[in-house]
């Protein structure tokens, strides 16, 4: 018995020097990022992996370049990106969960068909509608980073809505019923009772729809006026080989200072962002 | 998985009377945005699969001609061959090592939860963002041989795959672990005291519980793998090409949504009508895989 | 929770009829803020420019017509090799480009979007007809708005400094003479012959686009009727002259500050190379003076020599001069766009202000009242054509999809410079020739 007990933790020591291992090739792409950042640009592609010397190292040059480099300020990519990300997931999780609620509740025809286009949407892939969406977006000025979020709504409204109805599903009717003989209205209902009980949903939901908006390339890169807007994924693929030269250096800093936020963001989340991921699995 | 009630059940007239007079507010704006964001583009992308077109106010119907362009496109036939590869590699890969992961994140290891915050940090970076991460690493590598990813089919192949195993893996992982969490303790502790062994508590007892999580991994990673769009562009953007002897060229590592995008985008406006058409095709292949995979999570659920 | 919820929720709302509020502000500003322009609405110009490297310039220019007429004038540059994409893209939006550009082998894609220039007031400014673009109607479709030159820039002072002058290099054989020599001294000279040639979007475009020009060019002065006298792009090439685009392709890269395997990922800064002394030779264009002389170099250490690659007769070659940068004007935006772009066009080349920021980026234009060009490098071109020499007209222009053409063509050479084998430059000639066919088949099939 002692025996097989040590063979055990043994076994469980050598997962977690494995462990440790998997985890530094799992931080290795970016602390690349790091080092690079300060390095001077021809070094970047020569010496790789290898800190800063002397010679290479570029202080906070790559980032004061950054900022300007590609014709296009680094800041408003992403002032652009937050507004975007914000105002895309607040539409979201206002408008899908009411019709959410609406959909369950009232549960006629009409009901069931917008129900289905939305679970149908899910499976849309986004090639089939990007060349008309963007021309849909520009006739409706829906190209600016204040009313892209409606397109947001619209094409990410179908697993958001599918998560909600799921969850309405099972949430009992007393509570409701009880607002409602106590004389509220569904407005006063919805906010005040379910809206509450939805909490968890809410925020799973959320951070599905801020890990999707943040990222997402192609559509915003179609749909916005890029003469004037650009998100931080669409200023990130321009650095690369669009103006004149190309400088690693610069747009080594710019990842990092993009990835930045992101990181702090996950940290401080992490419960609810990895409560959200297992709860939005059903989407295919 | 919660069995809802039947749907019909849930709903008292007290309740849905008044709301359906809120309807405007409830239900409009995501029927609207929904309208615009998704259906009119959908259908308006359908029609113009039939049609020739530069702009999309200026079109020409010319039938299903533009589908037998498509299907007789070598490098779109070619992007599909590189892609269900793509896909079915990566599939493999992501559910092993993911499952793998899970499985010992979930034997009470030491730092388990630091372990599981690493793996899955790479879901929060972009697409984009992690091409060029991991084209600067491949490139720094492989630049000791002189040489770059651009260079050989096979290099851009397991490049992607790399970089696509680095990202999922932390996110099945995930799902991975919420399946292994709700594995009943008392079938386990069952199945130690009949005596079974580690291997033989794994495949009959911890598999068969986790199936759900299983099929659902193993579809969304395959479906991701079809869609794949951002990696590809920023890593390898379909270099290194292969030149036929007349002088056409494929390229070797270009996935189908580049392939559609660069047919629609690219210089070629005569083949807009094509890239339309190559998009409604890869919507019915995206969406086959999805129905297969809600129809095989029915029926595990039914067997429950 | 339930009030942090309240909160969070109105937040939302908030967020979202501020969204809505938004909406309407950004077609005010047209109308109010022209106020005093009572009488007629006001249009806007947007200029969706082609050339990365004037890009800055170019905004600087619709900043000044800006301040001074009040006038809106948005510039968008295309990223290298996505113009025809970005155009696409670009054309089936509301406030479509109302300048763009539309160079000969564009007429079949974009002629019938064109505004017809002719008798309109920018093509009476125009000081010479040789670079006017007309559909098959005789519809003026385009205008040339500057002409250019490009060639093998050589800094004199490393030269020198090696033993050599520019004066003794008049053909290939001359040239590998004094390239070679700076290699076998590389060490003691501290320089190398040729700059960095990266194969990455930045850069492909100086052999893709320049340097394979000499191997057309040579085509076309053999059969001038294939190329309709200079008019069109022929169906097929022969590949004449690809073993003299080998050659100096060659010459380039055995004899350059970096290993040509490298050179696929890119990632180089060539004319910092130059700028820096690291090479004496630097294949490029005009374009590049006025940043080479900010970057500290002297203006007469800079020359600019023809392509010479041992082509019979090449005594007599001169630089590669004319223009890839025809404007066109959007014949289907609105009057008032129409009008406004017009008046900033004829602005542009008559404003000595303007004309002079718009003729230091682009070199000479072609417009009778524009500032003159003090670019050493379009004297010397003047200069060879004085001397009796023949220019190398750009018939590149007539590249067929020119980004796929290119891109194809990269791939090709990207094998090349890992293994340059024979088999590898049958590939590269494939691309080139065989791959002209084909996209020109594509493009007008």
């Amino acid at each position: 018995m002692k025996g097989a007990f040590q063979k055990e933790k043994l076994g469980k020591n050598l997962t977690t020097v494995l462990f440790v291992l998997l985890s530094i090739f799992y931080v290795f792409p970016v602390a690349m990022v790091v080092v690079n950042s300060f390095k001077k640009n021809t070094f970047v592609k020569t010496e790789t992996f290898k800190l800063p010397t002397a010679e290479s190292f570029a202080e906070f040059d790559n980032f004061i370049t950054g900022m300007t480099f590609g014709g296009y300020p680094f800041a408003k990519s992403v002032l652009y990106s937050i507004v975007i990300t914000l105002l895309g997931t607040a539409l979201i999780l206002l408008f899908t969960s009411m019709a959410a609620w609406y959909i369950s509740r009232v549960d006629s025809l009409v009901c069931r068909i917008v129900y289905y286009a939305c679970v149908f949407s899910m499976v849309v892939p986004f090639q089939m509608v990007m060349f008309t969406l963007s021309k849909t977006a520009d006739t409706l000025k829906l190209n600016t980073p204040w009313t892209i979020p409606v397109i947001y709504l619209g094409f990410g409204a179908g697993l958001a809505v599918f998560m909600f109805v799921g969850f309405i599903k099972g949430i009992p009717l007393d509570i409701e019923e009880a607002a409602a003989i106590d004389g509220c209205n569904p407005f006063r209902t919805y906010f005040s009772v379910v809206l509450p009980m939805m909490k968890p949903t809410i925020i799973s939901v959320a951070i599905l729809e801020i890990m999707w908006i943040w990222n997402d390339y192609l559509l915003p890169y179609l749909v916005l006026d890029r003469t004037e807007y650009r998100t931080i994924p669409i200023h990130i693929q321009y650095l690369k080989g669009s103006y004149g030269t190309v400088d690693l250096g610069a747009t080594m800093a710019l990842i990092l200072l993009s990835i930045v936020p992101v990181i702090i963001f996950y940290l401080t989340c992490q419960k609810h962002i990895i409560k959200g991921v297992a709860a939005g699995a059903v989407k295919g | 998985m919660k069995r809802s009630h039947d749907s019909a059940a849930v709903n008292s007239d007290m309740i849905r009377r008044p709301i359906q007079r809120w309807s405007p507010l409830f239900l409009m704006p995501v029927v609207a945005a929904f309208l615009i964001g998704f259906v009119w583009p959908f259908f308006h992308g359908l029609f113009l699969s039939f049609c020739k077109f530069k702009t999309t106010s200026n079109w020409e119907w010319v039938g299903i001609s533009n589908y037998e362009k498509a299907l007789a496109d070598q490098s779109f036939m070619y992007s599909f061959g590189f892609t269900a590869l793509f896909a079915v590699v990566s599939l493999v890969l992501i559910n092993v090592f993911a499952f793998a992961v899970a499985y010992a994140l979930t034997q009470k290891i030491r730092g388990a939860n630091i372990f599981r915050t690493v793996f899955f940090m790479p879901n929060l970076i972009g697409g984009i963002v992690l091409g060029y991460i991991w084209s600067m690493i491949f490139d720094g590598f492989l630049g000791y041989y002189q040489t770059s990813i651009l260079m050989d089919k096979s290099w851009g192949f397991w490049g992607l795959i790399i970089l696509t195993c680095w990202q999922q893996i932390g996110y099945m992982m995930i799902i991975y672990i919420a399946g292994l969490q709700a594995v009943p303790e008392d079938m386990l502790e069952a199945a130690k005291i009949d005596g079974a062994n580690g291997w033989q508590t794994l495949f009959k007892v911890t598999i068969p519980n986790v199936m759900p999580s299983i099929t659902i991994c193993t579809f969304l990673s395959l479906t991701n793998g079809f869609k794949l769009f951002d990696q590809n562009l920023a890593l390898t953007g379909g270099y290194p090409f292969e030149i036929n002897p007349d002088g056409s060229a494929v390229r070797t590592t270009e996935m189908l949504a580049l392939n559609i995008y660069n047919t629609f985008y690219g210089q070629n406006t005569a083949s807009r009508g094509v890239a339309q058409a190559k998009a409604v095709l890869f919507f019915i292949l995206v969406a086959t895989l999805a129905i297969a995979q809600l129809s095989a999570t029915r029926k595990k659920e039914v067997q429950q | 929770m339930k009030k942090l919820f309240a909160i969070l929720m109105a937040l939302a709302m908030v967020l979202s009829f501020a969204a809505c509020g938004q909406e309407e502000t950004p077609n005010e500003p047209g109308n109010e803020g022209e106020g005093e322009g009572e009488t007629a609405a006001t249009g806007s110009v947007y200029w969706l420019n082609f050339k990365p490297e004037s890009d800055e310039a170019l905004k600087a220019i619709a900043e000044l017509y800006t301040s001074k007429t009040g006038v809106e004038v948005k510039v968008e540059t295309a990223a290298s090799g996505t113009y025809s994409e970005t155009l696409t893209a670009e054309m089936d939006k509301s406030n479509a480009p109302t300048i763009f550009v539309v160079s000969p082998n564009g007429v079949p894609t974009w002629g019938e979007y064109c505004l017809d220039l002719t008798g309109t007031a920018i093509e009476a400014e125009l000081s010479t007809d040789a670079y006017n673009v007309y559909d098959e109607d005789g519809k003026l479709v385009s205008i040339g708005y500057c002409y250019e030159c490009y060639g093998i820039i050589v800094n004199n002072a490393l030269l020198n400094e090696a033993g050599h002058d520019v004066s003794e290099i008049t053909n290939f054989e001359t040239l590998k003479a004094v390239v070679e020599d700076i290699t076998a001294n590389k060490d003691t000279l501290g320089f190398s012959a040729f700059t960095s040639a990266g194969m990455d979007g930045s850069s492909s475009w100086r052999f893709t686009g320049h340097l394979i020009n000499l191997e057309y060019v040579h085509e076309y002065r053999d059969d001038p009727e294939a190329w309709g006298n200079g008019a069109y792009g022929p169906a097929t090439l022969t590949g004449a002259y690809m073993d003299n685009f080998r050659n100096l392709f060659d010459l380039m890269l055995e004899n350059s500050t970096t290993d040509r395997k490298e050179l696929a990922n890119g990632g180089f800064d060539a004319a910092a190379e130059f700028a820096e002394g690291k090479a004496a030779f630097y294949c490029n264009g005009n374009w590049e003076y006025q940043g080479l002389l900010d970057k500290g170099m002297n203006a007469e250490d800079l020359y600019m020599i023809p392509y010479y690659s041992g082509i019979e007769g090449e005594e007599k070659a001169g630089l590669n001069c004319g223009t890839e940068n025809y404007w066109a004007i959007n014949g289907t935006a609105s009057e008032e766009d129409i009008q406004a772009t017009m008046d900033f066009l004829v602005w542009l080349v008559t404003d000595p202000e303007a004309s002079e920021m718009a003729v230091t980026t682009f070199g000479v234009m072609p417009y009778k009242s524009a500032a003159e060009s003090t670019n050493r490098f379009l004297a010397q071109a003047n200069a060879y054509l004085a001397d009796g020499c023949y220019n190398f007209a750009w018939v590149t222009n007539y590249q067929p999809n020119v980004d796929d053409y290119r891109a194809t063509a990269v791939a090709a050479i990207n094998a090349y410079n890992a293994d340059p084998t024979d088999a590898n430059w049958a590939t590269v000639v494939t691309a080139f020739i065989d791959g002209w066919a084909v996209q020109y088949a594509l493009a007008n099939g």
